[in-house]
């Protein structure tokens, strides 16, 4: 009962940051409606909890807001920028500081493609994110790849900029409402 | 809808029928034809009285009322079939001059060629002994004055709707001289909800929307589905717990169950044209190959190698080559193989990328998405990259699926969603393999990723 719930409370958690950051996506299919359930009865009760709480470290809003959560490709491309390199290598820092737990990577692209290329192509950059957190030294046994492919866009709007934030690699805590440990 | 009584069918003897004799021989070969290669054909204007009821009422008590309702409503969906084709103009029927529509004795073709009716079908509906549904029919070339079609059918008075397809269907075949699609279903993703977080259900309809029933509760994202050429089947890509992978789906049962133990995801599945196989892709450490999996054996083989993305496998007719999307060239492109093995070779060159080949099932053409200058289109090509024609375009169009007489493709549409939050709700349409006519098909919600059914047995 006690564990159900903290895992209530941190649901909520996570529902009232993604108020304010930006959605990751690629938790929306695996877990939202276990995330829309906790939410609906657990939100009144542990609003102020959450927001006199902070971010608290190891969580998935730590990861967000401190560390970075995503990065993003170019068109058609699934090739590391320098900038989506220096996002992984603070990644891998984090994710050394806390070797307990598995993240899952979502790969996702743009609304400009068909959709099972798009899959295809998705795979592929949620794979490059994942070779390049082993290269750095994280134990692939952590990591688990998903690919959405043009399923669950960040921004839905038709246009340039939506469509480069939504050619993206998520890195994200593998259970929600749950944080990683040390 | 298999779960009904089958629909047998009965070709009239003319000589049967009239053989009271009445004065009127069959005249030379038809002259009623409707030439479909052609793409802006003017409509042949065709008069469907609805189908009376000439006296079999079952020994029911209101049969004669049932069979004079089905009769009218089996008249409606015939012309409605018709109509949508673009090949045929129905009459109103205000315009007729008379309703002398029996089925034993033969028209009165001047009533008929006043109002420039160049073909009239004439239809019974009976209600039989045993409740049975009898729905006779014949198919007039009105200035030839002969007639094409006799056709007496018999089912279950549920499957009206059915016998209105069939009788549509032979009608369609008598004046194009192709087969016709119209006892046919489709099966596609409705959609719903936020574009971030979209709700998509495999759903099922008749190809003229009726019928319509969802198959899948919304709670797993389904992609992608494609109807088994020979059995009451579907083969779609579910993600059931998180995991991507290809399904089965029993239409008749309602059972699903995953294809195969594959370490990757697997997606993008399409039948053997014998029924036999699932072809699809499985994508693993960023690398995309396609597999065939037997669905007796369930042993696996794969189809591709090579490190770029390799999906989207159709196969031609007779199930020996294989059309893909690959970017090994540096862009999305359609090659073919032979499914036995050896070397892939390019056959689309236009400019632009080219995805989702799709084999027609007369094996003439494949059918593809194609994107170019920030646009989508619906193309066609022969299989050797020759002759290709785009048919429809717009921001995005894409997913072409052909009804089982390689006439006609159906395909999804949506518009550029801007930051009003208006547009990029995705509509089915049909358009014909001239270009010409082409039409949104009604479903009750957002709508993606058709699959045309083959024709009903």
């Amino acid at each position: 009962m006690r564990f159900q719930l903290a895992a209530l409370v941190l649901a909520g958690f996570v529902l009232a940051a993604c108020e304010t950051t930006p959605d990751g996506g690629g938790s929306a299919s695996g877990t939202g409606a276990a995330t829309a359930n906790a939410g609906g009865s657990a939100s009144s009760s542990v609003s102020s909890q959450s927001l006199s709480g902070g971010v608290q470290p190891g969580s998935p809003e730590d990861l967000a807001v401190n560390v970075g959560d995503r990065v993003l490709f170019g068109f058609d491309r699934f090739d590391l920028s320098a900038e989506a390199r220096d996002t992984l290598e603070k990644q891998s820092v984090w994710l050394k500081r806390y070797p307990n737990g598995t993240i899952v990577i979502s790969g996702h692209t743009d609304e400009r493609g068909t959709r099972e290329y798009n899959l295809a192509l998705g795979e592929r950059r949620a794979t490059a994110v994942k070779n390049y957190l082993v290269a750095l030294g994280i134990e692939p046994s952590r990591i688990n790849t998903i690919s959405y492919g043009k399923e669950r866009p960040v921004d839905p709007q038709s246009s340039e900029s939506a469509w480069a934030s939504n050619r993206r690699g998520v890195t994200q805590i593998d259970s929600m409402g749950a944080k990683l440990s040390n | 809808m298999s779960a009904s009584p089958p629909v047998t069918c009965a070709v009239m003897a003319v000589a049967a029928l009239f053989a009271s004799g009445l004065a009127w021989t069959p005249g030379a070969e038809a002259q009623l034809k409707v030439d479909i290669t052609r793409g802006n054909v003017e409509p042949l204007p065709i008069a469907i009285p609805f189908f009376s009821n000439f006296g079999g009422t079952g020994g029911v008590v209101g049969g004669a009322g049932r069979a004079e309702n089905l009769g009218r409503d089996i008249a409606t969906v015939i012309s409605a079939d018709l109509v949508r084709t673009g090949l045929f103009r129905a009459i109103e029927r205000n315009a007729y001059i008379s309703e002398d529509v029996s089925l034993r004795v033969q028209p009165k073709f001047a009533n008929w060629r006043l109002i420039n009716a160049q073909a009239l079908v004439v239809g019974g509906a009976e209600i039989m002994q045993k409740g049975d549904l009898k729905v006779t029919f014949r198919l007039w070339d009105v200035f030839g004055q002969q007639q094409l079609v006799g056709l007496r059918l018999t089912t279950s008075p549920g499957n009206w709707r059915q016998i209105a397809h069939r009788i549509a269907d032979s009608i369609y075949k008598r004046i194009t001289g192709e087969d016709g699609y119209f006892d046919t279903s489709v099966v596609y993703v409705s959609e719903y909800g936020p574009a971030r977080r979209r709700i998509k259900r495999l759903a099922i309809m008749d190809q003229d929307g009726a019928n319509h029933r969802f198959l899948t509760d919304g709670k797993a994202l389904v992609l992608t589905p494609r109807f088994s050429p020979t059995a009451q089947e579907i083969t779609y890509l579910s993600y059931v717990a998180g995991r991507p992978r290809v399904y089965l789906y029993n239409i008749d049962t309602g059972q699903q169950e995953v294809l195969g133990d594959f370490p990757g995801m697997t997606f993008s599945p399409r039948f053997s044209p014998d029924g036999n196989k699932v072809v699809m892709s499985m994508a693993q450490e960023g690398n995309s190959e396609i597999y065939s999996m037997d669905l007796r054996t369930r042993q696996v083989r794969r189809l591709t190698q090579h490190p770029a993305i390799d999906t989207s496998p159709s196969l031609a007719p007779d199930g020996r080559r294989m059309v893909f999307n690959s970017d090994r060239g540096g862009s999305q492109q359609l090659y073919v193989k032979n499914f036995s093995g050896g070397k892939a070779k390019r056959i689309s060159f236009g400019s632009g990328r080219y995805a989702t080949p799709v084999w027609s099932p007369r094996g003439d053409l494949i059918a593809f998405t194609k994107i170019m200058s920030g646009e989508f289109g619906i193309g066609v090509m022969r299989p050797d990259g020759s002759g290709e024609r785009v048919l429809a375009t717009g921001f995005l169009v894409e997913g072409p699926t052909w009804a089982p007489n390689g006439r006609v493709l159906m395909f999804f549409r949506q518009s550029r969603r801007t930051a009003g939050k208006t547009g990029g709700e995705p509509k089915l349409f049909s358009i014909d393999l001239t270009g010409y006519n082409e039409r949104i098909i009604a479903t009750p919600r957002d709508a993606s990723d058709p699959a045309w059914s083959p024709l009903k047995r």
